[in-house]
């Protein structure tokens, strides 16, 4: 059945597929008259070149690792959560609660109360098109599609009616009590004797996506819930006859994705902005997408993947600051990745399983 | 509301509900054949670009709207090439083309116009006309239908009638003709198709380029008749929209003109009205906003009149084992 070894599966396709992602990006970047060299040094500078520039990096791919994730989770019972952005959404509305609740004496505190309203409120954002796809069998792709418009309106209403602070004109909560700052990796490498820059916004949530990682790696791998998520996604027919029951798989799954989606919000609304603004997520959920197809669905992978769109985001900021090459350009390389590790798959994977299907043959 | 202010809201819903209903036209096709289609939104917003960006440079509109349905129709064969030719999933493809088409949109208009990702305003011979219908001035003061033809039927623009008229010509095209009953066919069993001696490859092939074509007419709508021109993701899902409709409409076109006319509907109140009083319960635009997502899930969730899609939708078809 394999026709290829297991590295080319993992590693080679991947790969390919990013360096034809990357030429086409060359392309449009000559094509607009810019130097592509140049613009890759300037990338590679803004977002690795010094501390300041590793900690937006980091702050941005710990935004893709939550979503990525739970992209990636999902994927393993074959649901394709594309609400990745509402459950954000969402998941901010839980920090936001929690972190102006109650006036915290420390963060230590604050964070795991946040870590909960986050996932409570990601998961139950989820809860609802896992439902119907489970019991309905509703299209899971069209009613998560439908519930981050749903997710925006609902946070417009709340921000403009409710949450907004008497007086003030913004749509945007209150600025969270000065207890539940995080510690930014300035305050965390400090006591090393590593001087990490005081601006960037990368914080301790950057460990516990890290640690989520190895959760999710966990809980797919070494579990039976895992276990029963894989068989599942690999074959419901035979997954039923196993005994596993659908339902609560599917179920499952989307609740944990959806509080992995909905735990991004302990990075952007926690860690950087310190309140909930309108349109906090900026598209992170979507990015999600592209990252699990580039991990291969596999917490390492999606690590990876979301440190390199960390670097394409950073990156793109400078150039977009610095050259005539606006940021939208990273949209552009997004979309040439989800499309050739996603949708053109095949493309990249036929012709290399011929290659190696006349490799074989020479050999025997 | 008097008289006046109805025909202007009603006016205003033609309006809006035309670009819903030619993407949701156009969504009609490529599903009914099987391909399920989430990039409508994508191939309108590059339709809208290429128009405005061509009619601003050329002063043609129907060169504009001849660009936007050639850029479509690029996005369509991509998608095409993905979901059909290399069997790849068509929801991730889809996703593909609408980050491609927001992302390169801006990063063109900015190369070329230097406008922050905008084009220049387009006037005159490059926009389209609101063209007005034999005897609407004339009909002007009959009270009742005078006004109703004068306001709400005369007075838009060449590509608001060709939407409305491609409802009925959809319908005849796909219960019908010979083409049509093979395009259902092929979204439902695509291996029969193939038994009949049919291509299956070339039905698929030939709905994802209608779908292309209907949002290059969406797209190139918006920004040369609704609007005066592109500015950055101003189908502001739009898209989304119509795939909502289509389900909203099972899939069958009279409906989907119910169903776009009914969206169009709320978007027009919440453009209209910020907050609604409806004896003492004021309903914020945010639900109007967000109703036709609302109607979608209820409608999906089978609770009333249950939504179900064709049946091979989705499927690449492999023709051998």
């Amino acid at each position: 059945m394999d026709v290829m070894p297991k590295w080319a599966d993992v590693v080679l396709i991947p790969v390919i597929s990013l360096v034809l992602a990357a030429l086409l990006s060359t392309l449009v970047i000559v094509a607009i008259g810019e130097d592509p060299v140049a613009a890759v040094k300037l990338m590679v500078t803004g977002a690795l070149g010094s501390t300041y520039a590793w900690g937006y990096t980091l702050y941005y791919a710990t935004n893709f690792i939550f979503t990525g994730l739970a992209v990636a989770v999902a994927f393993h019972a074959r649901m394709f959560n594309i609400g990745g952005e509402g459950q954000a959404t969402l998941g901010g509305l839980g920090v936001a609660l929690i972190c102006l609740a109650l006036p915290w004496p420390h963060w230590a505190l604050a964070l795991p109360a946040a870590v909960v309203g986050a996932a409570l409120f990601g998961a139950a954002w989820a809860a609802i098109p896992a439902w119907l796809q489970a019991k309905r069998g509703s299209h899971i792709v069209i009613t998560t599609i439908m519930f981050n418009f749903i997710a925006a309106s609902v946070l417009n209403y709340l921000l403009v009616n409710v949450m907004r602070p008497t007086g003030s004109m913004d749509p945007a909560t209150a600025k969270f009590p000065p207890g539940a700052h995080l510690p930014t990796l300035h305050d965390l490498l400090a006591p090393f004797g590593i001087a990490f820059s005081r601006a960037a916004p990368a914080n301790i949530s950057f460990l516990i996506a890290v640690v989520a990682c190895v959760l999710v790696w966990l809980l797919i791998w070494r579990t039976r819930l895992g276990y029963e998520i894989r068989a599942q996604g690999h074959s419901e027919p035979a997954a039923v006859y196993a005994g596993i029951r659908p339902v609560r798989i599917i179920m499952a799954a989307m609740l944990v994705s959806g509080a992995l989606a909905g735990m991004m919000a302990i990075n952007n609304v926690m860690g950087e902005a310190e309140r909930l603004v309108l349109n906090s997520v900026e598209g992170a959920g979507f990015i999600g997408i592209a990252v699990a197809l580039m991990g291969r669905n596999h917490p390492f992978g999606v690590f990876l993947a979301a440190i390199l769109f960390g670097f394409l985001y950073q990156g793109g900021a400078e150039l977009a600051l610095w050259t005539n090459i606006p940021r939208e350009l990273i949209v552009v390389i997004q979309a040439l990745v989800i499309l050739f590790t996603g949708a053109l798959d095949n493309m990249v994977r036929m012709p290399l399983e011929k290659l190696f299907l006349a490799l074989r043959k020479d050999r025997a | 509301m008097d008289f006046l202010t109805v025909l202007q809201v009603l006016d205003s819903t033609v309006r809006l509900s035309t670009p819903l209903l030619l993407a949701c036209l156009a969504g009609l096709f490529s599903e009914r054949a099987g391909i399920f289609d989430i990039g409508l939104e994508g191939k309108m917003l590059f339709a809208a670009f290429f128009s405005a960006a061509v009619a601003a440079v050329t002063g043609s509109v129907w060169l504009g709207l001849l660009a936007g349905i050639a850029a479509s129709m690029v996005l369509a064969g991509i998608h095409g090439l993905a979901s059909i030719t290399f069997r790849g999933n068509q929801l991730i493809s889809g996703v593909a083309i609408n980050f491609l088409a927001a992302g390169l949109t801006v990063v063109i208009a900015q190369d070329w116009f230097r406008q922050g990702g905008r084009t220049p305003s387009l006037l005159g011979g490059a926009r389209f006309e609101p063209v007005t219908l034999p005897f609407a001035e004339a009909l002007r003061g009959v009270p009742g239908l005078g006004p109703v033809y004068y306001e709400l039927i005369s007075g838009h623009t060449v590509l608001v009638y060709l939407a409305f008229a491609l409802v009925p010509a959809t319908w005849w095209l796909l219960y019908r003709t010979r083409f049509g009953l093979r395009l259902r066919a092929v979204g439902e069993n695509p291996a029969a198709v193939d038994t009949a001696g049919v291509s299956v490859i070339g039905l698929r092939f030939a709905a994802v380029a209608i779908c292309g074509v209907l949002c290059g007419i969406a797209g190139a709508y918006l920004a040369t008749a609704l609007q005066a021109g592109f500015v950055k993701d101003m189908t502001a899902g739009r898209g989304f929209i119509a795939l909502a409709a289509l389900i909203f409409a099972k899939w069958r076109p009279w409906y989907a003109l119910m169903a776009t006319m009914l969206f169009g509907f709320l978007q027009a109140i919440a453009l209209r009205y910020q907050n609604i009083d409806l004896g003492g319960v004021v309903v914020p635009v945010q639900v109007m906003d967000a109703l036709p997502y609302i109607l979608t899930v209820v409608i999906l969730a089978g609770f009333v009149g249950r939504a179900i899609p064709p049946r091979a939708g989705g499927e690449p078809y492999v023709k051998e084992r």
